[in-house]
């Protein structure tokens, strides 16, 4: 019998979050991510968590409630998606900066313009250098299993770091699944109350926020980077943690699909997994050697851990909803960086697919992988549509 | 309502000697009369310019309270954030939180969190330090810049003869929110200041007070005449001190009408109005200003 | 030194500046005649670095004072006066 009930994920996440117990909760109606923030209202309203629901004027505002409450002690929580991601960024950089535990969901969204309101991952991955951890969910259920283990990792003592939960929007927070969430009992276990090690306090003061001058500054910049490599083994120690308490799989850095046997490795993160392992599944009953490496963790970066993962492959396929205009795919970059200088070197090839919620279907991942075993692709858009005539690229 | 703790004569400490504002800055002296006023059971937070940066280079601050520093434009969330958080923690009856920031930051880049602060009834005191111009970015022109001052953006030219618009008037912004306390004040009024911070720490809710704050190095004006300058844009008319308590106005009356041009003529930043080359028409539009004032406010007479 | 997380910091560092360095145009000096010890002194210093306890008793703590003169310009009694620094009759 499957553990759980059939719930709309939002409606999960919400429960999820309400489980963690955050004293305050500040967020912007923004789609895909509203769902999320009217469930909560709900269940704050209905008294089923004793929080304060702070309804701001904007984004940088409920980004900036967070930092404040965390500031003061609170634990905190806050989603967005696209446009209200980019006003926040101003605010996320701050609380990293601060080394403020803060969590919150992106629901991820493309950005504009155009104006689109379907899924992509351009917004999370435009923060990827904001000094937070990001940790991309494929379904609803690991979407709320990386919800506790955030809260978990952000106020480990050793990392005190932001953590982005990132999960894709409508395909995610609209679909009905079977979710299994746990008790509150053993949410409380699993994740104990917030202790600060610094914060706001009329008994023993402190000035937070204070300017650094070029004799301070880069270390603060290089305490968070050697904070963030440190923090690999915990997201490793927080998810084995996780599995043992929940008795489900929670994979930390990255799930391996086939990947050991395989001379071809698709490397992908979110919700378009399930359309890559369906493809893999077809290729593999042809006798083909494919596998899946889906990211979890991509901020902190795991470089030895992917390396040791993917020394044996000879084709790698980045295929991802981000692009860096003007470059690569922001994965493919950083994918080729871990072989640079190394014994193993294999073929990195980058595709950009699914752009403001244009359908990944089978047929486009088979087509990625085929192109990518008979050349080296950089940023090769997937999908586009040939009947489309283009205004200033079309001769 | 909650009693304001007594301060005794040395409570002025908690915004501790060693800060780097310039000789005679009166933010720094204005700082430093609220967290007397105030006194040691407030959360500050502070928007990104001078008073943030004279007073909080790591590791030396100037703050004896618990000090936030956040951004330039947030200061009023950061505020409502912490103010939330006090509140779930059931500590909102001890603590008091301030808001301040510089006019830039309030009449701004930041009008927007704090409206939106206001209209959610946080109870915060937001503090704005108007010394008209965004003084730590190098006297660039801000909502609060008078009509035809000088500042780097806002320069005298060939076609132009200073800055081209009125103040914003923020006072009544905050009033237009209907919450409960909004005050104006000056540095030269110590006594004033004091007690318009008491009553205002006093009542819970959100609260608006703009200190005006003469700067010496932005306004072009001798350091040791801070206080008195600061006076004369009462006494002119042009900066009227008063407070609006559940909608009702109470001023602090002006003994006699000082021309403007007292005020002006001790700031570099209103030279050009002065020289061969006119000033007269812009003078006398000045001088209106603070008429209006004057005859809008009562500030004359019983 | 050690950095703190987040460049958390103690109340109060700043008094490690010895702001009275800056001092270019003098220092006030307290006469101590006519002084009706109204504060007004010590409320006015952005400093903060003025004190005193009754009548001619004020005094500014030359470590911080940066010689801004409002104290000389604001005493209703004309006790305060600026001297140049090498001027020590007080
Ligand atoms: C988003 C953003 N824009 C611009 C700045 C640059 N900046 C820092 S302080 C400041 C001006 C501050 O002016 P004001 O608020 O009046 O304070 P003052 O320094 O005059 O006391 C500016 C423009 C910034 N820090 N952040
Ligand atoms: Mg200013």
């Amino acid at each position: 019998m499957v553990k759980g009930r059939m719930l709309q994920g939002a409606r999960a996440m919400a429960e999820m979050v309400a489980l963690c117990r955050p004293k305050v909760i500040s967020a912007y109606p923004i789609t895909p991510q509203t769902l999320i923030v009217e469930e909560l209202s709900q269940i704050v309203a209905d008294g089923d968590l004793e929080a304060e629901f702070i309804n701001v004027e904007g984004e940088h505002s409920a980004a900036s409630v967070c930092l404040g409450a965390c500031a003061a002690g609170a634990r905190v929580f806050t989603c967005s998606s696209s446009q209200g991601i980019l006003l926040m960024s101003e605010v996320i950089f701050n609380i990293s900066g601060m080394r403020l535990p803060v969590v919150m969901i992106c629901v991820n969204r493309s950005v504009s313009a155009p104006l689109n309101i379907w899924n992509d991952q351009q917004d999370s991955m435009i923060l990827r250098d904001s000094g937070w951890i990001q940790l991309y969910a494929e379904n609803n259920q690991e979407t709320c299993d990386l919800l506790l283990q955030a809260y978990r990792i952000a106020e480990d003592h050793r990392v005190m770091l932001p953590v982005m939960v990132c999960a894709d929007g409508y395909v995610l927070p609209h679909a009905y699944e079977i979710v299994d969430l746990p008790d509150q009992e053993k949410a409380d276990a699993f994740l104990p109350f917030y202790e600060p090690i610094y914060k706001l306090d009329v008994e023993n003061p402190s000035t937070m926020g204070a300017y650094a001058d070029p004799e301070k500054y880069m270390e603060t910049r290089y305490m968070i980077q050697e904070t963030l490599k440190k923090s690999i083994p915990i997201v490793e120690e927080v998810a084995r943690d996780f599995s043992n308490t929940f008795a489900r799989p929670s994979y930390g850095l990255f799930e391996n699909y086939h990947v050991d046997d395989s001379s071809t490795v698709v490397v992908a993160l979110g919700s378009m997994a399930g359309t890559i392992k369906d493809a893999i599944d077809e290729l593999r009953t042809e006798g083909e050697k494919v596998g899946l490496l889906r990211m979890i963790c991509y901020r902190p970066f795991p470089k030895e851990a992917l390396y040791e993962a993917l020394r044996n492959a000879v084709n790698i396929v980045v295929i991802e909803k981000d692009i860096s205009l003007g470059a690569s795919g922001a994965v493919a970059t950083d994918m080729r960086a871990i072989f640079q200088g190394r014994d193993a070197s294999p073929r990195i090839s980058g595709f950009v697919i699914g752009l403001g919620g244009r359908d990944v279907t089978i047929d486009d991942i088979k087509l990625a992988i085929k192109k990518a075993q008979q050349q080296f692709e950089d940023a090769d858009f997937i999908g586009l549509k040939e009947e489309l005539e283009l205004e200033g690229i079309d001769a | 309502m909650l009693e304001v703790e007594e301060q005794d004569k040395f409570g002025d400490h908690l915004f501790a000697s060693g800060h780097t504002a310039c000789p005679g800055c009166g933010q720094s002296l204005a700082a430093r009369l609220v967290l007397r006023a105030a006194g040691r059971n407030v959360i500050v937070v502070n928007s990104t310019g001078c008073l943030e940066v004279f007073s909080s280079k790591y590791p030396e601050s100037a703050w004896e309270v618990p000090w936030l520093h956040s951004l330039f434009e947030n200061t009023a969330a950061v505020a409502a954030g912490i103010e939330a958080a006090l509140k779930i923690n059931g500590q909102l009856d001890k603590v008091r939180v301030i808001a301040q920031g510089g006019d830039g930051s309030t009449a701004d880049i930041g009008l927007g969190a704090i409206s939106g602060m206001f209209e959610r009834g946080h109870d915060v005191l937001y503090i704005c330090y108007d010394n008209e111009a965004y003084m730590n970015t190098g006297i660039q022109r801000s909502g609060l810049t008078p009509y035809y001052a000088r500042t780097t953006t806002s320069p005298p030219g060939r076609v132009s003869m200073g800055n081209w618009r009125p103040k914003k008037d923020v006072p009544q912004i905050a009033v237009a929110h209907e919450i409960p306390y909004v005050a104006t004040a000056s540095v030269g009024y110590h006594l004033d200041l004091d007690r318009k911070i008491r009553r205002a720490l006093s009542i819970r809710g959100p609260k608006y007070m703009q200190i005006h704050v003469p700067c010496p190095l932005g306004w072009g004006s001798d350091p040791a005449h801070t206080i008195d300058i600061a006076r004369l844009a009462v006494n002119t008319g042009l900066y009227p001190l008063y407070e609006v308590e559940e909608g009702e106005t109470k001023v602090q009356k002006i003994p006699r009408k000082v021309p403007v041009e007292e005020y002006l003529k001790l700031q570099t930043r209103f030279r050009h109005l002065f020289g061969k080359n006119g000033g007269k028409k812009e003078l006398e539009e000045i001088q209106r200003i603070a008429d209006r004032n004057i005859e809008k406010y009562g500030l004359i007479g019983k | 030194m050690k950095i703190t997380l987040g460049t958390v910091t103690h109340p109060g560092g700043s008094r490690v500046n010895k702001t009275g360095s800056w001092r270019t145009a003098g220092k006030p000096h307290f006469l101590h005649q006519r002084c009706i010890a109204c504060d007004l002194c010590a409320l006015s210093c952005p400093e903060g670095c003025i004190f005193g306890t009754g009548q001619k008793t004020y005094y500014a703590n030359e470590d911080y004072c940066k010689g801004c003169g409002i104290c000389a310009n604001v005493c209703p009694v004309e006790d305060i006066e600026m001297v140049s620094e090498e001027d020590e009759h007080g």
